[in-house]
């Protein structure tokens, strides 16, 4: 055996070139669901025996309990160690491809974006976590004063009167603003005439979810040909029956409607509400503003635009705001501060009443409030312009690509996010948007699904945010044009990826079966494996 | 293993290129010959097949002899299993419709077959019940919305089918009376129904309708029309599947290609005339319910001749009441809606906008242009 002279181990080593191309592979773990894992017996925690002197004092504390509320059998829940918790959750988070891991451009009309994780550790702090709901108000000012105080900020940023942030989602929050339109309108002895809501084709479509659940009929306003809500389409549809007009902007193509004050106007004259939804403001932050085209009503998403954040990583939280005609309905209780302290004010008789238990979800409170602090007015707008920028640079680089296109008001710049399509690759190669989807997967990233109304065909909708560098969105464009260049010359590639995930292709039809629906561990058992 | 069928009507299109608007009748036929034709629809058939190379080892293509589709196949690379016989040079309907009887008896998984929609009109006469199969555009015309957009598209659905990868749904054959197109009129019916495989322009999770979903969405268009309808008033039902499933809530049978008419939730005249519909209109109050038929997205014009121009004017615009399934809108991608009555003024009066019912309390105001 010889052995490498010195001079040789010495040379310089020839260091591989960065891949242009992340080569990246999930992982696998053959993990099974949780209560699979259960050992019976097996403990992660052991409290000790309290002392023979408390439990005289205390008795069993189960005495208490009416019998109404004890359970007969005890609960199906796994049995676990700490380490085997542990473990598990952890192998879960690798085999998944979440917003702190990948380029998350992808999930377009979501706002995905860095959420800073000093503002978790605010909201996991004790100081908020042991707060209850019922304690005297004495003793959470603070608390108290944070929901004023980011009221205020919010009030500033829409230009209007008074706020909620009782609703504990984006449609919790619209069905908010739909309830007070519904109770302004009863008040005023229209309850029953007024029995219309007007939408838009490409505004999100919980607008037209909430006020349905209300009871309205809806009417939806399709495109104009250069992709605008059809103004003509508006006019037709207005009447003395027009309750409310719903409606995002720049809608989910990421196209702002210039004439959005003739659509408001419209409405007002024929005796109708408007309510602006902002739950993506990501693209407007301290440039415009729901006051000045005009509305009624808007809500937020402290989840998307405030950055608590989107997705499975916390949970939503919905802001609504109001002018002063239609601040007597807003949820109860309000906060309120009389000058030394700050108070909930039950008493509004003419309040829709409560949307959510108790005051809302605070600790996106709290994380929202955090995350505009630290930016102020001046970092609100830098958001919102290194987001349009961002959009705009990586529209250009998208219609770079061979196949890609932007349906709609060609030449135009989009504000926060972009629909595309595929339609010119998929006529040309065959290979559809969705497989290009699978296909990102292999490099480390994705895009997903969210393309209401579905009348972009082969449609991809990309929403890069403030967050990502300009080195991040080319390695976005590289992966896309590395995968529309394979469906050009060899799309069999693409036809069956993903290559380097675990699961390969998921049976999508099950998703339109009730019956092979489980969401639950008992719902499996029950329809998967015909368990009781 | 699956196997498709493949038909191709060596004479569809054959009118088109030599500006004989159409090709029905064997005079045409000669006079196309004589005028230089090409039959194109060999080719057109070959090119649907190309995509299916790949599924060669795991797929068998079952044909007619020579131009009815066996040249086309093995033009493409396959080797046919060929069936049946025919008078090479000179087939006619019939053949389409043996071929038809003949490979949907031997239990394949698909049949493709190259036309128009006079072709389609032939298929559909034969055609067991819910049979798979797929139009490739070759005809001259194609209102019917039964064909692919075009020959490869029509072979990559196929692909997606056999791979489970797409989904059938009902899909409508309309033809023109080629009599008289010729003269300068147009007149289509709706001749029936084919369960086509197609796939929306994104498939993907719950929020792709399946056709069940489809299903649902005319019901509850039917809901919302059946709760609005009035006492004592005729209301005269189009053709088309969403009109269908109105009759359905009301529990009266409907033709499908025909105009009926119902008033109090009775049947009270069945696949009528516009003659009847004129003498009925005179008598009582009347509203119409159309739905968009065929391909294109034609209101009026396409279908549902019965209801024509003087019917239209007698009744007036606000009594039209226009309903669709939502996906149906999708599929038009919110494009306007077209009419053709053969009328300028009724046009000029259904030019604009209608409050579409799209759901059960679900309205799309939607663009109507003549």
């Amino acid at each position: 055996m010889t052995h490498p002279s010195p001079k040789k181990l010495g040379a310089p080593k020839a260091v591989a070139p960065k891949p242009a191309l992340r080569r990246f592979h999930q992982a696998r773990w053959d993990e099974p669901v949780i209560f699979e894992l259960s050992s019976p017996g097996q403990r992660g925690v052991l409290p000790p025996e309290p002392e023979a002197a408390i439990v005289q004092a205390a008795g069993d504390a189960f005495d208490n309990l009416p019998a109404s509320l004890k359970r007969k059998t005890a609960p199906a829940l796994p049995e676990m160690s700490q380490v085997h918790v542990l473990r598990h959750y952890l192998r879960l988070s690798q085999e998944n491809l979440g917003a702190d891991l990948n380029i998350d451009v992808g999930q377009g009309t979501c706002t995905m974006k860095y959420s800073p994780k000093v503002n978790d550790q605010l909201a996991r702090s004790h100081r908020l976590t042991e707060l209850h709901p019922l304690q005297p108000l004495s003793t959470v000012q603070g608390v108290l004063e944070l929901m004023y105080r980011l009221e205020d900020m919010l009030k500033e940023i829409s230009g209007l009167d008074r706020v909620t942030l009782q609703p504990g989602a984006g449609s919790a929050a619209i069905f908010t603003n739909i309830a007070m339109i519904r109770a302004f309108h009863e008040s005023r002895g229209e309850g029953r005439t007024r029995t219309e809501v007007i939408t838009s084709s490409f505004s999100h479509p919980s607008n037209a979810a909430a006020a349905k659940v209300a009871g309205y009929t809806i009417i939806t306003l399709p495109p104009d040909a250069d992709g605008y809500p059809d103004l003509e389409a508006l006019k037709a549809a207005v009447s003395a029956r027009t309750a409310a007009l719903l409606i995002t902007n720049p809608e989910d193509t990421g196209i702002f409607n210039p004439r959005i004050v003739e659509f408001v106007d419209l409405v007002h004259r024929a005796g109708g509400l408007c309510s602006y939804d902002q739950a993506n403001a990501n693209g407007l932050l301290g440039i415009t503003r729901a006051r000045e085209a005009g509305f009624d009503l808007c809500h937020f998403n402290l989840h998307k635009t405030f950055s608590t954040p989107h997705g499975c990583g916390g949970p939503a939280s919905g802001a609504c705001c109001v002018t002063r005609d239609l601040a007597p309905f807003l949820p109860v209780p309000t906060v309120e501060f009389d000058g030394t302290s700050y108070y909930l004010d039950f008493n509004r008789p003419q309040s829709i009443g409560k949307v959510r238990s108790w005051y809302g979800v605070t600790g996106n409170m709290l994380k929202a409030y955090a995350w505009i602090m630290s930016l102020g007015a001046e970092g609100l707008r830098e958001v919102a312009e290194i987001a349009v920028l961002n959009n705009n640079y990586l529209l250009n680089k998208v219609l770079e690509i061979r196949g890609a296109s932007a349906p709609y008001a060609k030449g135009k710049r989009r504000i926060e996010q972009v629909r595309y399509s595929w339609e010119g690759l998929a006529n040309d190669t065959g290979v559809h948007s969705e497989e290009i989807g699978f296909r990102a997967a292999d490099f480390g990233t994705h895009y997903w699904t969210s393309h209401h109304p579905f009348v972009v065909p082969e449609p991809m909708t990309l929403e890069p945010t403030e967050s990502y560098s300009r080195q991040d969105l080319d390695e976005y464009i590289t992966i896309l044009k590395h995968i529309a260049n394979e469906a050009y010359t060899d799309p069999e590639i693409v036809h069956t990826a993903p290559h380097n995930s675990t699961v390969h292709k998921i049976d999508q039809e099950s998703f339109d079966d009730p019956d092979a629906w489980a969401v639950t561990w008992r719902a499996y058992q029950r329809k998967l494996k015909k368990d009781r | 293993m699956n196997r498709i069928g493949l038909i191709v009507n060596p004479l569809a299109g054959i009118g088109g290129r030599v500006g004989l608007k159409g090709s029905d009748g064997i005079e045409t036929q000669r006079r196309a010959r004589e005028l230089g034709a090409i039959p194109e629809s060999l080719h057109r058939a070959t090119a649907s097949l190309t995509p299916l190379l790949d599924l060669r080892s795991t797929l068998d293509v079952v044909t007619f002899p020579g131009e009815m589709g066996e040249t086309s196949a093995r033009d493409a690379g396959f080797t046919p299993q060929v069936i049946g016989q025919i008078h090479s040079g000179s087939t006619t309907a019939e053949d389409t419709r043996r071929a038809v009887n003949n490979l949907s008896a031997l239990d394949v998984d698909l049949i493709l077959f190259a036309g128009g929609d006079g072709t389609a009109r032939d298929v559909c006469s034969v055609m067991p019940s819910r049979f798979p199969c797929l139009g490739i555009p070759s005809g001259v015309k194609i209102q019917s919305a039964v064909y692919a957009t075009n020959p490869k598209r029509a072979g990559e659905l196929a692909g997606m089918y056999l791979k489970g990868r797409a989904r059938l749904r009902e899909a409508e054959v309309l033809d023109l009376d080629e009599d008289a197109y010729r003269a300068g009129r147009i007149s289509t019916r709706l001749y029936g129904t084919l369960h086509v495989p197609y796939r929306p322009l994104w498939r993907q999770n719950q929020k792709t309708p399946s056709p069940a979903a489809e299903a649902r969405q005319a019901e509850a268009v039917a809901a919302d029309i059946v709760e609005q309808m009035q006492a004592g008033v005729a209301y005269i039902l189009g053709p088309g599947t969403t009109t269908r499933a109105i009759a359905q809530a009301l529990t009266v049978e409907k033709t499908l290609v025909g105009v009926d008419v119902v008033r109090d939730g009775q049947l009270v005249a069945k696949d009528v005339t516009q003659a009847q519909l004129l003498s009925l209109t005179e008598t009582m109050p009347a509203r119409i319910i159309v739905t968009p038929i065929g391909g294109q997205g034609f209101l009026f014009g396409r279908g549902n001749q019965p209801i024509g121009p003087e019917v239209i004017r007698r009744v007036g615009r606000e009594n039209i009441i226009v309903v669709s399934a939502p996906d149906k809108l999708r599929a038009l991608r919110l494009q306007p809606l077209l009419v053709d009555t053969g009328d300028a003024v009724a046009d000029g009066l259904l030019a604009g906008y209608f409050s579409v019912v799209t759901g059960y309390k679900e309205r799309m105001v939607y663009k109507v242009v003549s």
